[in-house]
């Protein structure tokens, strides 16, 4: 069992290393929309740290959305999705490695790339943690709750859109935690509570995800 | 009763306009739901009665 | 414990003959009660002490905002049914329901704002309940998308039912996260229906419309079900049979 998750894993990985540009337009898309708010409201420094926890994970938000589209298309394109809507091995594990695979990937590069913008928005350095923090338990939460809405969609032309309209009203609390966290740490206020919040959700997420993404992989399969 | 006359009671104390308009949109609504499930249904009647009177002339 | 009665679901032609039934009875609740709530409320009922007559909003405020909130529960729980025991009519309610709540939220929504103005100086304010409500009008508005992008008849509806599964379970979540979020930024706003006791001549009308309002919902929900179930099932002799008679009687041409 846990040998077909590895195996998913490193199939996943290799795929995606073959197809850099995919990976790489959202953390570009990531950029260039923090890139923006400073153009439309003014460079004055104050302003852009009192704003800045907000607009990274505005930010966030719409680049894991923008790389959501891509996660199980090619596989429902090729024909792999019905072999796994078949398969002996539970279908949740399955997309549970998929998700992995992709937040590896996509999430964690954001991850990484976030406190760079952070430090050019002025967030000072030590808000920079908790940014990592933040990040590192709220981008797992996205893809998964992500993955819900792209295997619903995946069987439609035009699905992108009508991604971003299911699944945006799903992220609220996320974005709400995460930015909050980082506001109470501009402030000095402790965040520790809003840590445990967010990785309880995570918790959440990782254990019923999974079975909903399923659910939806094999409706737009069976149609 | 608990309004004088009856100009008094639609002035509603200066928020006459308000719950005026309030009240006026969710009726406006209210009666929209009610609407749209009759005109589909008579359209859908409609439509049927074609087909059947096509169906019958063959 | 006896289930014929909920296997009696199962059967498109005894629902639509129990739901024609219950149709006149329903309608004819919902329009007393609503007409009577509306009179008493905006007539008889007394002023409040701080915000004077434009609290009579509550009288639709507070039913559409009830029953947008119980609607997206009947649409999760209309998708379990749907999706565990493969009950069509499940189906049928669930993509009917979802645009008469999307409507409710928008009422309360509009309602709110209406209100807010007299009693908070503007129409729109970041209200924790305000926000809530908002969010739940884009998950309706998601059904109804989802519902609409799909051709196939069925796997619409059991992809309405897991998005609707999946958004009842975040509903919670979001409301508590946004509540927090609220306190976090602006402190105590006032709020509009906790007050100490209400007379009964201001809650009495107020349960009239809450009543009302779900017979109403009740009503407008049979009626489209009835429709799409004449629509679905449209071979059955049964069908053909209502439909025939239905165009006699209706004079339709």
């Amino acid at each position: 069992m846990s040998n077909v998750f590895t195996l998913l894993v490193a199939r996943e990985a290799r795929l995606l290393f073959r197809r850099p540009a995919e990976l790489a337009n959202p953390l570009v898309f990531f950029a260039i929309v923090i890139a923006l708010f400073p153009l439309a409201v003014g460079p004055e420094s104050q302003l852009l740290q009192t704003l800045s926890p907000g607009l990274i994970w505005v930010a966030a938000l719409l680049a894991v959305l923008l790389s959501l589209d891509g996660m199980f298309r090619s596989d429902f394109e090729d024909g792999s999705l019905e072999q796994w809507v078949l398969s002996s091995h539970p279908l949740a594990l399955l997309v549970l490695a998929k998700v992995l695979a992709h937040w590896l990937f996509s999430g964690l590069a954001l991850v990484l790339l976030a406190p760079l913008l952070a430090l050019m928005l002025g967030l000072p350095g030590h808000c920079i943690p908790v940014l990592l923090m933040t990040l590192l338990l709220g981008t797992p939460v996205l893809s998964l709750l992500g993955a819900v809405g792209a295997a619903l969609t995946v069987g439609l032309k035009r699905g992108g859109l009508l991604l971003a309209l299911l699944i945006l009203p799903l992220y609220i609390p996320v974005l709400i935690l995460g930015s909050g966290a980082l506001q109470a740490s501009l402030q000095g206020l402790p965040v520790v509570g809003y840590l445990l919040w967010m990785a309880s959700l995570a918790a959440l997420a990782v254990t019923l995800t999974p079975f909903a993404t399923a659910a939806g992989l094999a409706i737009s399969v069976g149609e | 009763m608990s309004f004088a006359s009856f100009s008094e009671f639609l002035a509603m104390g200066h928020h006459g306009l308000y719950v005026w308009t309030a009240y006026g949109i969710s009726l406006a609504v209210l009666a929209l739901n009610v609407a749209l499930p009759l005109l589909s249904r008579r359209r859908y009647l409609q439509e049927e009665a074609r087909r059947l009177r096509r169906e019958s002339q063959k | 414990m006896n289930w014929t009665w909920f296997h009696k679901w199962g059967s498109p032609k005894w629902f639509y003959q129990i739901s024609g039934r219950w149709l006149p009875w329903l309608s004819a609740a919902a329009v007393l009660l609503i007409a009577t709530g509306v009179v008493w409320g905006l007539a008889f009922a007394p002023p409040d002490y701080q915000q004077g007559n434009s609290f009579r909003i509550i009288y639709i405020h507070v039913p559409a905002a009830m029953l947008a909130q119980s609607c997206y529960v009947l649409l999760a729980v209309a998708g379990l049914v749907g999706l565990v025991w493969k009950m069509k009519i499940a189906d049928v309610a669930l993509q009917s329901a979802a645009p008469i709540g999307a409507w409710m939220t928008a009422i309360a929504l509009l309602t709110g704002a209406i209100w807010g103005k007299p009693t908070w100086g503007s129409w729109w304010v970041w209200d924790a309940r305000l926000t809530s409500m908002l969010i739940l009008l884009f998950l309706y508005f998601g059904v109804i998308a989802l519902g609409n992008a799909i051709s196939n008849r069925d796997s619409a509806a059991k992809a309405c039912a897991v998005l609707a599964l999946v958004g009842v379970v975040n509903i919670p979540i979001i409301k508590y996260s946004v509540e927090w979020w609220n306190t976090l930024h602006q402190g105590a706003t006032f709020k509009i229906t906790e007050r100490p006791a209400m007379p009964a001549e201001m809650w009495l009308p107020l349960l009239l419309m809450v009543l009302g309002f779900y017979c109403f919902f009740g009503a407008v929900l049979l009626m489209r079900m009835r429709l799409e179930v004449l629509k679905r099932e449209a071979r059955a002799s049964w069908v053909k049979e209502e439909v025939a008679k239905q165009i006699e009687q209706g004079g339709v041409r």
